[in-house]
């Protein structure tokens, strides 16, 4: 009997060749997801900042009242017919599918929204003015009109003045207002901090019984009366910038022929997004790009930068790696070198691979009832027992943030460097030994050296975790608006206690906290993506710290 | 085709040995290519010159030497003694505990956590099991050189001063002459003076050997122990490693295990053969190739034995 001869797909099969297929394919549809999402949160994100023309169209409402508007236009859908009133009269009954757009018509504070969808076909007569000018604002979202003339107080300076002379004042009350918070925070910010150290201080003094009179209270109190006096000096000084700030304003016209006045206090910039050509469009993208990256939040994080959210995550993540890496290496250095093997090693270490999988939500509960409320609460009893009841490291901050996160990636670490150890050949432990060297004197000169790739790699993973983490941050540290860096010029510099900014608690906060939904989108999207790229500059500079170690030591590994 | 390659390399060493034995061995003893190595077995002593162990001082004394892996036992019953600068020469098949018993002599066996060792061994008249011993201090006075070359993956300079700095030696002048002197000794020096701060793990394979040795000597050890030195090694370097025993064992006591007859002939002045756990003979080395006692140690050595 013969076996019957093998069909075409039989031998395709045998030759291997769909194996290939199927791990290729795999390959590539990781690689394509990860672009794509790469691709999609930045496309998204990053067209947030195009100045994109502005129109000025009539709108029929549903009640027939025709309005005049301007806006930018920022999307459009498609919709059935069948999603909308039967009773529109504006869409013509044949219609199945009927197009929307979405403008940012701006001036909140006259429309009460700066987003509407409007239906394409109830706008007419839709132009592009050359001098229709965006203006935007510290308050109330963006501004859509004409202008129409500047005013110093109540007097009328220029009527119909040039653009330029509108992009001079706003220079020049750009400049001040900038100078204005430069001392309210840093310099009247300053003094604030000292002051309250005095009162510590002298609340210490009273605490530890020094009678009242003493010389101590002396100092503080002459200390106390020179940095008042350097405060009213600077609130004097804030006055008069105020004052000068408040001093100009322009007129301008909304679309419907509204006057409406704006002091060049509340303006950030103003720009004609019709006459600018595509360098000036490059320079305005590349400048607001900026203002995202480097500057502060502002209306309720809508607007603005995220600049402290960047800062907080990269510090919260360099005091983990300093506080997870010697944790976890001394770990998996008595691990594995000097504990016995046996049940209990092996029992530990399920327990710690373990630890890597419990849910990361569980790890900020128990950060906050254990570092913040216990440990911060016996470290504030005694050590800040000056300024209680107010707490100073019994409160969520990014230390105990810093902390959790690290019980939260210390396995990885712990894993990967017992696996770098397991790695180093035994002939050069005895090599070492035989040469006179204490066990501890072989690990630290040249086991541990050697393993410094493995540490790396788990350092790697534990930033990539550790980034990435939101939801035990929300319990330990982080907030939606900090009022400073945990960096900065006040001694001691580093303040661990402080709270922080962070920007995957950013994305969940823009995304779901905030009050203009449509404004937010794209910030979500932006702020996404510049947590990936943190995440991957985090990365790339471990990783190439890595390669060049391995490369050092690869050689040795191979005997 | 292997096992008819491997029969005839037996019958030839057969031969050599047979050889041997009709020849006075106080000329060469005859290896396979004996004309193109140069080692220096001229010096192997001829029949008047004979040594025997009365005339040495002794370095090593192992007695009533047992040692048990768990339930097996790996050494048994030893008794023997290293003299002070000769070179003594371990052979025997595989797994005869020629390397357990070598290792025990700096207790490189420590590390494993399933040895047990009873007997006594002295080193210059100290028993080195004695509880009060400081096993790093130990070790320091017993070098060992490994099958495998073992560099660290350092510079060259720092490979010979890891000994010293362990010790605490760091000034930079001292460091700087042991390191050149101990390369020297180790006959590495010319090689490797150009490139001191170049990582020893690009060196090549009988380099990286006597960078080993050169490491080994810069901490002025008084016994060199080397297990199977030449093995990982090509002729030439082989060579240049059995040329370096010859020298230092003005300087130092040598205990090298090796598997091959022919070279444990030629650089050794005593040799022990040992078979299963147990130390069968032990004799200077051209009376235990020459003139054999044992029946087992010549079956052995003539290539008979398995």
């Amino acid at each position: 009997m013969t076996p019957a001869p093998p069909t075409a797909i039989k031998k395709w099969f045998a030759t291997g060749v769909p194996y290939i297929w199927l791990n290729a394919s795999t390959v590539s549809l990781s690689i394509i997801m990860v672009v794509g999402l790469v691709l999609l949160i930045m496309v998204r994100g990053l067209g947030h900042f195009w100045p994109g023309p502005v129109a000025a169209f009539t709108y029929t409402e549903a009640t027939g009242e025709r309005l005049a508007l301007a806006g930018e236009l920022v999307a459009e859908e498609s919709v059935p017919r069948a999603r909308l009133p039967d009773d529109d009269v504006r869409i013509p009954a044949a219609m199945a599918v009927v197009e929307r757009r979405l403008v940012k018509i701006g001036n909140r504070d006259f429309f009460g929204l700066d987003y509407r969808w409007v239906l394409a076909a109830a706008m007419h007569n839709v132009t592009y003015p050359a001098d229709l000018m965006v203006v935007e604002r510290r308050e109330w979202g963006n501004f859509y009109g004409y202008l129409d003339s500047i005013k110093e107080g109540d007097q009328i300076i220029a009527t119909q003045p040039e653009w330029a002379l509108l992009q001079h004042y706003i220079t020049a009350s750009a400049a001040l207002f900038d100078e204005i918070r430069h001392i309210e925070k840093e310099l009247i910010g300053k003094i604030n901090y000292r002051m309250e150290r005095l009162r510590l201080r002298e609340r210490a003094l009273a605490l530890d019984g020094v009678a009242a009179g003493a010389p101590a209270y002396a100092e503080i109190a002459a200390e106390r009366a020179m940095l008042e006096d350097e405060y009213n000096g600077f609130t004097a000084q804030l006055a008069g910038l105020h004052k000068k700030l408040h001093q100009f304003s322009f007129v301008a016209t909304l679309a419907n022929g509204e006057k409406m006045e704006i002091n060049f206090a509340k303006v950030v910039r103003a720009w004609r997004p019709n006459t600018m050509n595509l360098a000036d469009k490059l320079v305005f993208y590349f400048t607001k790009l900026w203002e995202f990256i480097a500057e502060d939040p502002r209306e309720a994080n809508t607007e603005g930068g995220i600049f402290p959210a960047i800062y907080g995550t990269v510090m919260m993540v360099m005091v983990m790696a300093v506080l997870v890496t010697p944790f976890g290496v001394v770990a998996a250095v008595y691990l594995r070198e000097y504990a016995r093997q046996g049940p209990v090693t092996r029992l530990i270490r399920i327990a710690v691979n373990n630890l890597a999988g419990v849910p990361s939500v569980v790890y900020g509960v128990f950060g906050l009832g254990f570092f913040v409320y216990f440990l911060g609460g016996s470290i504030d009893e005694l050590f800040f027992a000056a300024s209680l009841p107010a707490p100073t490291f019994g409160t969520p901050g990014l230390l105990w943030a810093s902390l959790t996160l690290a019980i939260l990636t210390v396995p990885v670490v712990i894993v990967s460097t017992e696996e770098g150890l397991s790695r180093v050949p035994r002939a050069i432990r005895e090599g070492s030994l035989a040469l006179g060297a204490t066990k501890a004197e072989t690990l630290w000169r040249t086991v541990l050296p050697m393993t410094a790739s493995a540490m790396m790699t788990g350092l790697i993973l534990a930033i990539a975790r550790a980034a990435g983490e939101v939801a035990p941050l929300m319990l330990v540290g982080v907030v939606k608006l900090a009022p400073s860096l945990p960096l900065d010029g006040n001694f001691p510099f580093l303040h661990l206690d402080r709270k922080f900014m962070h920007l995957g608690f950013h994305i969940y906060d823009v995304g779901f906290q905030s009050p203009n939904v449509e404004a937010a989108r794209p910030l979500v999207y932006a702020t996404a993506f510049l947590l990936v790229l943190i995440i991957i500059a985090l990365n790339l500079t471990a990783i190439k710290i890595r390669n060049t170690l391995r490369e050092k030591y690869r050689a040795a590994e191979q005997n | 085709m292997q096992q008819s390659r491997t029969k005839q390399i037996i019958v030839e060493m057969a031969e050599q040995t047979e050889a041997q034995d009709r020849q006075p061995p106080a000329k060469v003893l005859p290896t396979p290519g004996a004309g193109r190595r140069a080692v220096a077995v001229d010096s192997l002593p001829g029949p008047a010159g004979r040594l025997t162990l009365a005339d040495e001082s002794l370095c090593i004394r192992v007695r009533d030497f047992n040692l048990y892996y768990g339930d097996k036992q790996a050494l048994k019953d030893i008794n023997m003694v290293v003299p002070e600068r000769r070179v003594t020469a371990f052979i025997g098949p595989s797994g005869c505990g020629k390397s357990t018993l070598l290792r025990c002599f700096n207790r490189m066996n420590d590390l494993i956590d399933i040895v047990r060792a009873e007997g006594e061994i002295t080193i210059n008249n100290e028993d080195i099991f004695h509880p009060s011993v400081n096993v790093a201090e130990l070790r320091r006075q017993v070098g060992m050189v490994f099958q495998k070359p073992n560099p660290f993956p350092k510079s060259v300079y720092e490979n010979v001063a890891y000994g010293l700095r362990i010790q605490g030696v760091n000034d930079r002048r001292s460091l700087d002459a042991i390191v050149e002197q101990s390369l020297k000794g180790a006959a590495l020096w010319d090689e490797v003076k150009d490139r001191l701060d170049d990582n020893a793990l690009g060196l090549s394979g009988g380099q990286a050997q006597r960078l080993v040795i050169a490491r080994a000597i810069a901490v002025e050890p008084e016994v060199l122990l080397l297990d199977e030195p030449c093995s990982a090694l090509d002729p030439i370097s082989t060579l240049k490693v059995e040329e370096l025993i010859y020298e230092l064992k003005a300087n130092y006591t040598i205990v090298i295990v090796t598997h091959n007859m022919q070279q444990a002939a030629r650089v050794s002045d005593y040799t022990a053969y040992m078979y299963l756990g147990e130390l069968i003979e032990f004799n200077d080395t051209s009376t235990l190739f020459t003139n054999p006692e044992r029946k087992m140690t010549e079956d052995y050595i003539t290539g008979r034995y398995g």
